[in-house]
């Protein structure tokens, strides 16, 4: 599904991410790993087309199209989704006039005619219960006044919504509680298919307790570095990032 | 669910009307062509003799005659504001002609008699002036030029006492009312562009809500300014006696235009006790083309009298025309517990000029005022908020709530602010809060990353920062306000 081949990108001329290779195929479940300022949520908005990024080699197809040819709202609406490390606030704009609005944007890219107001009254309910969502936090502005916990939830909860191919969860579960961590991993695993694929950003190995990954991967100074099983999450919950950052286990070995 | 469900609605609505941003794409002003129409214009040039003829030609009684000479002497001790922040070059007012009327006529029964061009016209603006628009509950009282043209649906408003004509109209068959408050809410001597409106007014609106009524109707009058190099100068005065209710819709188009045009109306409402009036204006003049050439001189006196005890007035104004905008609708709450409230979108691009803001004079004991006005800059445009808060002596108790918003859509524009504030009763509480934010790129980027694009992404974001203003505006005026923003906002982040 996508295959990101020695992919280099820029923020402010300062070079971030240094040649990444990563291949996601579909069903599967991936995880980034790695410390602060690594370089992952770059990765994620390089994926999402964000143009405050400058890609300066490399390529990325995803289900055949070259991304990088792509404005932001096409990607978008050809299935790449990122539920943000920190959503945006867009106020007087409430979240059911923004969802529709996006949901008949991706319909009508596809041919598709737009849901009836009937029908997308029931997918909110449908996709709201899931998520337990407040009914008040549907009809309120766009992630204004939300907790840090709620602009999670609503991240995914938009994802259900959508129902895009491919997920890039940007540390969705930073400022969830652990009811609502069980919750927001819940509707993950909704989303999961043998047709979609996900990739999670995540500093912790308890939501990997939720959402099983198929591969982990460490993401350091803008390379990869180690990638694993399931297995090696626990272990850099163990042992922290030392042991595989390459100069210390290069000084050890000289 | 319920609750959702009728926000839905709502929502629904407002979604919908994103889709009518979508067909705007063109970034041409979609509304600037010329009707042919004979029109009967007086010759270029400002003197009593004029005033005799505009007088002669509206069949005016002598005391009308007499009232506009006096504003005419006034006016030429006057001297031309330049207070305001804008800049424009001198006005030659001998060099626009005072008077202007499409032949037809005398008096029209149905549409059918009126002149089919002018239909035409309406239909162009997407102003039908048919069966449908009557069943909207919209009686239309259309200004085309100077002379009022059709009036419908004055036969159910005349059941109920509401009279809704032309202000010449009413000079002729109400002229005790007229006389009566006619210059008691802006007196010709009150500026300059007031009394140069004295003098020459046209024709405008009149409206009269007799007590204890409730106008059955929102009644709405569209402004055009049609023949070249002519300055159009309307009169509108609204009357609400006691307990007595209207909402009043006035929005205007006009065409393309190489000349500037002068425009100064003069809007005067009157409330009596427990009367309210709300008065909606969307404008939409043609703002001239990118480098500023063209367009249309705005300068506006529109004030309300809260009269009575427990009156309100309400503006709400959604300005995305003219070159220059110069106007400051204001309330007067005189009646005790009377409300004043100014709800404004402002949005200014290219070279557009704009000062606009309001006053709220407090006299009488708790009174109360709201403030809400949403400046929007874009290109190299500058938008200036003037509000002035006056707490008088015996302002017992009195109250004002400012907000003051503005957004830059880009690196050249300009967006200030000039609250003045006087308080001379020290139980009056006044306050004041005012923000400033760029469109982000973050939250653009947020809502492409939904599958929404650029353009309607900025919509979006513009029509959310208005929605308190667009939430008192009725609902097809909404709809016209968002059109009229995404027009005027095409391809204008940077
Ligand atoms: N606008 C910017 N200007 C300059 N540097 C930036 C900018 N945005 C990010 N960076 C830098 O890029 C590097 C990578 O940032 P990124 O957000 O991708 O890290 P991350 O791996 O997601 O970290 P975290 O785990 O803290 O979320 C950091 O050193 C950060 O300071
Ligand atoms: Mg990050």
């Amino acid at each position: 599904m996508l295959v990101i081949k020695n992919l280099h990108a820029n923020i402010e001329g300062k070079e971030i991410l240094k040649g990444i290779d990563l291949e996601i195929k579909a069903g599967e479940v991936h995880a980034i790993m790695g410390p602060n300022g690594s370089g992952k949520s770059t990765l994620a908005n390089v994926l999402a087309g964000n143009e405050g990024y400058e890609v300066t080699g490399g390529e990325i197809i995803f289900e055949g199209k070259n991304l990088l040819e792509l404005d932001p709202e096409d990607r978008a609406r050809d299935g790449v989704f990122l539920a943000f490390q920190y959503p945006v606030e867009i106020p007087g704009v409430s979240n059911a006039t923004f969802l529709k609005t996006a949901i008949n944007e991706v319909r009508k890219y596809h041919n598709l005619p737009e849901l009836t107001p009937k029908e997308f009254l029931e997918l909110m309910k449908e996709k709201s219960k899931i998520l337990g969502m407040d009914e008040a936090l549907i009809s309120r502005s766009v992630n204004v006044g939300f907790s840090g916990g709620e602009k999670k939830r609503n991240e995914i909860f938009q994802l259900l919504m959508l129902n895009p191919k491919l997920a890039l969860l940007d540390e969705t579960d930073s400022g969830l509680d652990i009811d609502a961590l069980k919750i927001v991993s819940n509707g993950v695993n909704i989303f999961k298919a043998k047709d979609k694929a996900v990739l999670v950003v995540t500093h912790y190995q308890r939501l990997l307790n939720y959402i099983q990954p198929d591969f982990v991967h460490v993401l350091y100074k803008g390379k990869i570095i180690k990638s694993g099983g399931k297995e090696l999450a626990l272990e850099l919950e163990d042992k922290g990032y030392d042991w595989i950052k390459p100069e210390l286990v290069e000084s050890e070995t000289v | 669910m319920n609750e959702i469900k009728e926000n839905l609605e709502n929502q629904e609505e407002l979604s919908d009307d994103m889709k009518v941003l979508d067909e705007l794409t063109s970034t041409e002003y979609k509304w600037g062509f010329v009707t042919e129409i004979e029109s009967e214009t007086a010759p270029k040039g400002l003197n009593e003799d004029v005033i005799r003829l505009i007088s002669s030609k509206k069949n005016e009684p002598e005391w009308m005659t007499e009232w506009r000479l006096k504003a005419f002497r006034y006016w030429l001790k006057m001297e031309e504001p330049h207070w305001p922040n804008v800049n424009y070059p001198p006005i030659d007012y001998q060099d626009i002609s005072y008077y202007s009327a499409p032949k037809q006529k005398p008096k029209l029964n149905s549409l059918d008699e009126v002149d089919p061009e002018l239909l035409k016209t309406f239909e162009k603006l997407g102003i039908p002036l048919n069966e449908q628009k009557l069943l909207t509950g919209v009686a239309v009282d259309a200004v085309f030029d100077s002379v009022s043209v059709t009036t419908t649906f004055k036969e159910t408003l005349k059941e109920k006492g509401v009279i809704f004509c032309s202000i010449s109209e009413a000079i002729q068959e109400h002229p005790e009312i007229v006389k009566k408050y006619l210059g008691s809410v802006v007196p010709y001597t009150d500026n300059y562009f007031a009394a140069l409106n004295s003098a020459v007014f046209s024709d405008g609106s009149f409206v009269f809500i007799p007590k204890g009524v409730r106008c059955p109707m929102e009644l709405s009058t569209y402004f055009r300014i049609n023949a070249q190099e002519t300055g159009q100068f309307e009169r509108t005065l609204i009357i609400a006696e006691e307990s007595s209710y209207v909402s009043y819709l006035e929005g205007c188009t006009a065409p393309i235009r190489d000349n500037n045009q002068l425009h100064a109306a003069v809007v005067e409402l009157v409330a009596l006790d427990d009367a309210e009036i709300k008065y909606s204006t969307v404008q939409n003049w043609y703002p001239g083309d990118k480098d500023g050439k063209g367009g249309i001189y705005n300068f506006v006196t529109k004030r309300g009298a809260c009269r009575g005890k427990n009156s309100k007035i309400s503006w709400t104004q959604v300005e995305t025309g003219s070159a220059i905008t110069w106007k400051y609708p204001s309330c007067i709450l005189q009646g005790d517990n009377s409300i004043g409230e100014f709800y404004s979108v402002a949005v200014t691009n290219n070279m557009q000029q704009a000062d606009t803001g309001t006053k709220m004079i407090h006299l009488g004991k708790n009174t109360r005022s709201t403030i809400i006005s949403k400046g929007i800059s874009a290109g190299r445009s500058n938008n200036s908020y003037r509000g002035l808060v006056k707490i008088g002596k015996n302002a017992e108790g009195a109250r004002n709530f400012t907000q003051c918003d503005s957004m830059l859509m880009s690196d050249q524009c300009g967006a200030h602010t000039f609250p003045y504030i006087e308080v001379e009763n020290e139980s009056a509480k006044v306050e004041h809060e005012a923000t400033t934010s760029k469109v982000g790129a973050d939250q653009i980027f947020y809502l492409n990353q939904r599958g929404i694009a650029t353009e309607d992404t900025v919509n979006m974001i513009v029509n959310g920062f208005c929605k308190e203003v667009f939430n008192e505006l009725p609902m097809e005026f909404a709809v016209e306000a968002q059109k009229l923003l995404a027009i005027s906002l095409e391809g204008s982040v940077g």
